[in-house]
């Protein structure tokens, strides 16, 4: 068996979505792997695009978990149109 | 403050009084999600004014549609996705603009398939940036920044944690394009944040 070559920055980079799922099979998860063990550059990519991800779903459900009343005429506008 | 336990008590009640036609409840349906639901449709449409008519949609529609609301499942779930609907279809109703493409923020290879230039780690780490309230507005600025058709898949995948099936049937388009935009909003997402968090210590 010969030994695989590794894969490229550029397909590494192209499978990082699918890392995240968990939809890598089991070659390409290697290939990704030992891509990863050896480019610096690939390894901090790969960590700041999940960070990117993480800081992104907190920092827009943090925004929305303001405790704030409705505004009154969206209520009554709401309210009015009902009638209708 | 509420338990989740009486919240959720609270909202059965309130589905059986506006399934049995109680004409006040359906103000207190208003009164009790507006917010919430307002805070969501935010999130999708930048203009205030689309967002209140996105939950008027949505609490209009939910009330015609009461009867058909399965009592096993939470109303406050059920009027989420409500509202990401009619944000949804307010966004397709609205006239559009030529968006600005994201190419430049994608990363740039050498012929030989290396990333050029080469990346370097962000000096801190996710909990330590999260914790600062200039960061987390700095991420939501990029997000809204972002061209409509990124940032919706961005919103609905990683926000709203849809499946990549579900996002394609809610957009109309196939579950291959929905992950190559979100792969492409997200790679012009840290494109953006990237100078900044390299730069903060």
């Amino acid at each position: 068996m010969s030994a695989r070559e590794l894969i490229t920055c550029r397909e590494l980079i192209g499978f990082i979505a699918d890392y995240m799922d968990g939809q890598l099979s089991r070659p390409a998860l290697d290939d990704f792997h030992r891509h990863i063990a050896h480019c610096v550059s690939c390894r901090a990519y790969l960590q700041s695009y999940e960070w990117t991800v993480r800081l992104g779903k907190v920092s827009v459900l943090e925004n929305s978990a303001t405790v704030e009343e409705a505004p009154e005429e969206l209520v009554q506008a709401i309210l009015r149109v009902k009638q209708l | 403050m509420r338990t989740e336990r009486e919240d959720e008590a609270a909202e059965a009640a309130l589905v059986t009084r506006l399934q049995s036609g109680e004409a006040e409840a359906f103000e207190t349906l208003v009164r009790t999600h507006s917010a919430p639901l307002l805070r969501v449709a935010r999130r999708f449409l930048r203009d205030e004014e689309d967002a209140r008519d996105a939950v008027q949609d949505a609490l209009i529609s939910a009330y015609k549609s009461i009867g058909r609301f399965d009592s096993a499942s939470r109303l406050s779930t059920w009027l989420h996705r409500i509202v990401v609907n009619s944000s949804l279809m307010k966004l397709r109703t609205r006239r559009r603009h030529p968006e600005e493409s994201i190419d430049d923020l994608l990363p740039h290879f050498a012929e030989d398939g290396h990333q050029v230039p080469a990346n370097s780690e962000w000096p801190l780490g996710a909990d330590e940036l999260l914790v600062r309230d200039e960061v987390r507005e700095l991420v939501r600025r990029n997000i809204d920044e972002l061209p409509e058709s990124s940032r919706v898949v961005l919103l609905l995948r990683d926000i709203e944690e849809m499946s990549t099936e579900e996002t394609a049937e809610q957009l109309g388009i196939t579950a291959n394009a929905v992950k190559v935009r979100l792969h492409r909003a997200r790679q012009a997402l840290r494109a953006r944040l990237d100078p900044h968090m390299r730069s903060i210590a």
